[in-house]
């Protein structure tokens, strides 16, 4: 005789078949919105402090009165012309600067006369602090726009030169050798090769002259600026607004992110061909 | 110094001379290949193999000596990586610096069995794909000669011998030359017309393949060629067949 089994049968969840698993090296899977978690964590240790009256509100004012300042600042207008004067300096700045470190990174790279005319300078500039060359700069330009422009441009510049050019000159010889034995052009090899072969340290260069220019910005504004986030930031400071001053800071914050999240979405899509450790 | 040949040998080299510092490697060398004949090129490590391939492929400027090099212009290099370019799609690496159209270079991919992997990254395929990538750049090329140095180093026996099989029937149908430079003296035994052996800068054994088709390896006279190169390069190959 036989039975007949009605109800359905429920199996175990298969086990992940791994025989003698091996030491994980690369970090696990990414935690959604993991970077977000460290940012809300922070502020709420902030919120909890204030709440409980651990901070004095005159030296850091709590979360929620920076929002209504903010909101406050952002009704009246003040706000969105000084965020709107600094941004324009920033990006001014970013784009002189990609342009202009970009185009030397370049000709030093590639041409030999470049390279002797160009490296050596801007390795000796690299041991001054852009910041350093602030009293020259006035000197020579005085203190408007120009000079806050200028100087953005130059740390931009400084700070894509060089991952850049090591990029273009640490080429694999392997990859030379292979373009020589199918016979590219010299054009093509700059195209196919060299280009390609180049763009993953002028990505790392875009990431670090971003946050750069947002750096080389709030000094700027900070020496001498009749607007903009660093002016608003040094009012408050002679008023003792501690809130005002936390608006101007997450406000740098938020563009310093958002402008890096920027690059790194499209340095994904450019460089899909690569596989790291982040996916 | 390299000038083309005529139609009856692909490569002709004498006198060559190479010196890294005082240590001479190739040592007034001479070797000729005749037009559509697969060489197989054995020696030991450090022998040299790979500097003469490179002074054939036109690599090394630094070759010297009074002879002659001459090679056909067309010459097509399959590495021992397959050294594909990781940002150029499998096809853009198989049409890499050619003028002509993208077609040629679909058919040979579907010709080393990888059609319908045009728009794939080259990280992206096994080993042996990769090498049958390089392999279809190669071809693609219609070259009169074909250099390799140990273009299935890399791969495991089987794929190995798949390759082999892959290789055999696309030479019969484009017929360049090949030097194949390996480590494997029954690849060599089972490809080659002709197996050279290099050693101390100079060609020592220059034989032709005389086990008949299909070279088996079951085939008392490829024991027997296997075991003349085994000596030819400084292995102790007994009669009894312990390098068997
Ligand atoms: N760029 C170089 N500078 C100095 N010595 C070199 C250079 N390239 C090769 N040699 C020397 O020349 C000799 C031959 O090297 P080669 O690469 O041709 O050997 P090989 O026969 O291909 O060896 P393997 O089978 O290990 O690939 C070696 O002794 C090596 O040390
Ligand atoms: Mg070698």
């Amino acid at each position: 005789m036989t039975t007949v089994v009605s109800e359905a049968v429920t199996l175990a969840p298969p086990e992940p078949l791994v025989a003698a698993p091996r030491r994980r090296l690369r970090p696990g899977k990414p935690i959604p919105f993991g970077r977000l978690v460290g940012v809300a964590t922070v502020v709420g240790i902030w919120a909890l402090a204030s709440a409980v009256g651990l901070l004095d509100p005159r030296k850091l004012s709590a979360p929620w009165t920076v929002l209504q300042t903010g909101i406050d600042l952002a009704r009246d207008g003040t706000l969105e012309a000084n965020t709107a004067a600094s941004l324009h300096r920033a990006v001014l700045g970013l784009v002189i600067g990609v342009a202009v470190g970009t185009l030397l990174a370049v000709l030093s790279g590639l041409t030999r006369l470049g390279e002797a005319l160009i490296d050596g300078p801007i390795q000796v500039k690299r041991a001054i602090p852009a910041l350093g060359l602030i009293p020259l700069m006035i000197l020579w330009l005085g203190i408007g726009e120009t000079f806050k422009v200028v100087l953005i441009a130059i740390v931009v510049a400084l700070a894509i030169y060089v991952p850049t050019h090591n990029a273009l000159t640490s080429i694999d010889s392997r990859y030379v050798e292979l373009a020589e034995v199918v016979g590219l052009s010299r054009w093509g090899f700059l195209r196919k090769v060299v280009a390609p072969g180049a763009l993953p340290g002028f990505f790392l260069g875009l990431r670090l002259a971003v946050t750069g220019s947002w750096l080389a910005l709030i000094v700027v504004e900070e020496v001498n600026a009749v607007d903009g986030l660093g002016k608003m930031m040094y009012s408050a400071q002679d008023y003792g607004q501690s809130d005002v001053i936390l608006v101007g800071l997450v406000l740098y914050g938020l563009f310093g992110y958002l402008s890096d999240s920027l690059v790194r979405l499209v340095e994904r899509r450019v460089l899909s061909w690569r596989r790291t450790l982040a996916n | 110094m390299a000038t083309d040949v005529g139609q009856l040998s692909a490569v002709r080299a004498t006198g060559l001379v190479r010196r890294f510092g005082e240590h001479v490697v190739l040592d007034e060398l001479n070797l000729e290949i005749a037009a559509g004949e697969f060489v197989a090129l054995l020696g030991q490590s450090g022998s040299g193999k790979t500097t003469l391939l490179r002074a054939l492929a036109g690599l090394d400027r630094d070759v010297t000596g009074e002879g002659t090099l001459a090679v056909p212009p067309k010459v097509s290099v399959a590495f021992q990586d397959s050294r594909l370019l990781p940002w150029l799609r499998v096809l853009d690496n198989v049409v890499l610096g050619l003028a002509k159209g993208r077609d040629v270079g679909r058919a040979a991919l579907a010709e080393v069995g990888l059609a319908g992997r045009e728009r794939a990254w080259p990280t992206q395929l096994s080993g042996g794909e990769q090498q049958r990538v390089s392999l279809a750049r190669c071809l693609v090329r219609d070259p009169q000669l074909l250099l390799a140095d140990e273009p299935f180093g890399a791969l495991d026996a089987l794929t190995r011998t798949k390759m082999h099989g892959l290789l055999r029937d696309l030479l019969r149908r484009h017929r360049p030359a090949v030097l194949l430079v390996t480590h494997d003296v029954d690849e060599a035994i089972q490809l080659a017309d002709r197996v050279l052996v290099l050693d101390a800068g100079r060609i020592v054994l220059d034989r032709a393949v005389d086990v008949p088709q299909p070279r088996s390896l079951r085939d008392p006279a490829f024991h027997e060629f296997r075991d003349l190169l085994l000596s030819a390069l400084g292995a102790t190959a007994t009669a009894d067949g312990s390098t068997r």
